[in-house]
């Protein structure tokens, strides 16, 4: 059980600056995810956590001990990786006991700690098959396994399930989080899938560029959304980004429509609408130019134009639409406590 | 999916497999039948007519103190030559994986011995050792060492083993190393995780990962052992010093050539071709099951 501290973290590839200046608190038995578009520096971040990349400043802190200086080994932490990295050569039993007997742990101890390990993910059948005569999610659950028959601080996960197919990676998704939950082990998870970020996560860290966007629980972050690509990233469809001016706590669109606010900021904004966040009304203040239905089951999705404008806005509706609304505008009404305000220069959350 | 060509007649087939077909004839049958004929004749001293003697010359062989010295030698200088040259290519492989800057350079340079020919690689260990001109010799002197490989068995064994292990490393060099580049990062990544050091990450991760090249490799460089390093025995040590450096296929010469035993050394030839193709077989069924993973 631990804390993992990180401290105004910087790293560099050569001249690129990949991670600028960052700070982060994680709890004991918390379950951080780590979210973000490709590039954004994510991984390279669990990687410096995990001590097989160098910060080049700041602070690593493991229950309030620097491991700047410290082998992968010393930290005594775990790591799952994306292509499981399992021993090609070795069983299953000797993969998960690989790490103990490094640790020169007495032989039944090892024998029963797999055999446990075993039990909890439904691997007792395969303890004697190699890597290669297993399916892929079987292959995650040895690499879970690996990870937990050594009692480590924290478990750090690459994207785990992004080998797996779609059905496969609910399911893993669900035992993560159930093993988690059992072991209380601190753990920070990597994701650039957003529907696993969200579903995981006691809280998780929106990334970009290198930069931390939003530290928050799922919710805080769908809800109020402390950047604009924050609110971009996390939900799908994404939200939909109008431009406009705040004079007054009113919104003027670039279509002329003025909506309503009460933040008493002055200048150019830009307006987040989540699309399913709207409701059909025919007296709602957007105006919308459809151009395609969309029927995606329980819901519909109405793509268009803002009437008089070349703002494209997307609407989710729940229920059936009927395609003969193509080409003709509709009226759309919303909530005023869903209205996301960010400042067009700073791309910050106003409201 | 695998393409089959299914051809009308006989004749194109047949053409196009001919000179694999012809390549194979005249330069492995051929030759082995040769081999196996004049290995039962015994020919007179003046080589005017021969007269069949059956299986005798290899009854004279197998109790031929000299030709079973010469399988010992054999045995000797492969087992050093296979082992050192995979050794030192797997460490110099193991040091260049390493390397992010200059790994180019290195590589290259590292590879170059691997063109240069057997009997000039001996020709330049020869003039290193040369005991009147030869730098190493003169140092060695310098530090009290009288070496002679022409009078000493031993240094002449130590020398061509020497110069055929020299130009051999490239060539495994260049195997291990694309051995280790195949290996997953990730997979060394979570030993290290594990807690496994670096040479323990080598020797329980690294190695056994790279066992189908090391196998290969192994049949390769002690065929290579057997035959190849003729160049190099003969330019630095012509067998000697009293047969101390004579390999199977450097007394398969000697005895053929220079001392026009044609018959013996047909049946050596025999003998050579039976344990080569002997030793293939059994290390591809042997060794090669325990690869496999």
């Amino acid at each position: 059980m631990s804390e993992i501290k990180l401290e105004n973290l910087k790293k560099s590839f050569g001249k690129t600056e990949v991670i600028h200046d960052l700070s982060i608190d994680v709890k004991d038995g918390e379950l951080i995810v780590i979210v973000g578009p490709s590039g954004c520096g994510k991984s390279t971040l669990l990687r410096m956590v995990a001590g097989l990349e160098d910060a080049n400043q700041g602070n690593i802190l493991i229950d309030g001990k620097k491991v700047n200086e410290l082998e992968p080994m010393e930290r005594n932490i775990a790591m799952v990786f994306q292509n499981y990295a399992l021993y090609p050569h070795m069983t299953v039993f000797d993969n998960m006991a690989y790490g103990l007997k490094i640790a020169k742990i007495p032989k039944e101890e090892i024998n029963s700690r797999v055999q446990k390990a075993a039990d909890i993910l439904e691997l007792g059948q395969l303890l004697e098959r190699k890597p290669n005569q297993l399916s892929g999610g079987q292959r995650q659950r040895v690499a879970m396994g690996r990870a937990i028959v050594r009692n480590p601080v924290a478990f750090l996960f690459d994207e785990p399930l992004s080998n797996l197919d779609a059905k496969l990676r609910v399911q893993m998704r669900l035992e993560i989080k159930k093993l988690q939950t059992q072991l209380k082990t601190t753990s920070l998870y990597v994701t650039h899938d957003q529907v696993e970020a969200m579903t995981l996560a006691d809280r998780m860290i929106v990334m970009n560029q290198g930069n931390v966007e939003h530290i928050g629980t799922p919710l805080e972050v769908y809800t109020k959304p402390k950047t604009l690509f924050t609110a971009q990233f996390i939900g799908s469809p994404a939200m939909n980004i109008l431009s406009g001016d705040c004079q007054k706590g009113q919104i003027s669109l670039s279509n002329g429509t003025t909506l309503k606010t009460n933040s008493n900021h002055s200048g150019k904004v830009n307006v987040g609408l989540r699309p399913e966040d709207f409701i059909m009304d025919d007296n709602g203040l957007i105006k919308l130019k459809v151009e395609l239905v969309e029927l995606i089951g329980a819901n519909t999705l109405i793509h268009g134009k803002l009437e008089n404008s070349n703002e494209v806005l997307v609407a989710s509706i729940a229920g059936v639409i009927s395609e003969d609304k193509v080409g003709k505008n509709i009226n759309l009404a919303f909530k005023d406590d869903k209205l996301h305000l960010f400042n067009a220069n700073t791309d910050l959350r106003i409201n | 999916m695998e393409k089959r060509v299914i051809f009308k007649g006989w004749w194109l087939p047949a053409l196009l497999v001919a000179p694999q077909l012809i390549i194979s004839f005249l330069f492995f049958f051929y030759p082995s039948g040769q081999a196996l004929w004049n290995s039962l004749f015994l020919p007179d001293p003046f080589g005017l007519k021969t007269e069949f003697v059956g299986l005798d010359n290899f009854k004279f062989l197998l109790t031929d103190p000299y030709y079973l010295e010469s399988f010992k030698t054999t045995i000797f200088f492969s087992t050093a030559v296979s082992f050192f040259s995979m050794a030192i290519g797997l460490y110099l492989a193991a040091l260049a994986d390493r390397l992010i800057k200059g790994a180019g350079v290195y590589q290259t340079l590292l590879i170059w011995p691997y063109a240069i020919a057997p009997a000039i690689a001996g020709v330049l260990w020869l003039f290193l050792f040369n005991g009147n001109i030869g730098l190493v010799s003169y140092y060695l002197k310098g530090l009290g060492y009288e070496w002679n490989h022409t009078l000493n068995g031993d240094e002449a064994m130590f020398l061509v083993i020497l110069a055929s292990t020299w130009g051999r490393i490239s060539y495994n060099f260049l195997f291990f190393l694309a051995g280790l580049q195949a290996i997953p990062k990730s997979v060394i990544e979570a030993a290290a995780i594990d807690g496994a050091s670096f040479w323990k990450r080598f020797f329980t991760i690294v190695i056994p990962l790279l066992s189908p090249i090391t196998f290969f490799l192994l049949v390769v460089n002690i065929v290579y052992a057997f035959f190849d390093t003729f160049g190099v025995i003969h330019t630095i040590t012509s067998g000697g010093p009293e047969q101390s450096t004579t390999i199977l296929v450097y007394k398969v010469f000697s005895d053929g050539f220079v001392s026009q035993d044609l018959g013996s050394s047909a049946a050596q030839s025999v003998i050579l071709l039976l344990v080569v193709g002997v030793l293939t077989v059994v290390q591809f069924k042997y060794i090669e099951r325990k690869v496999h993973y």
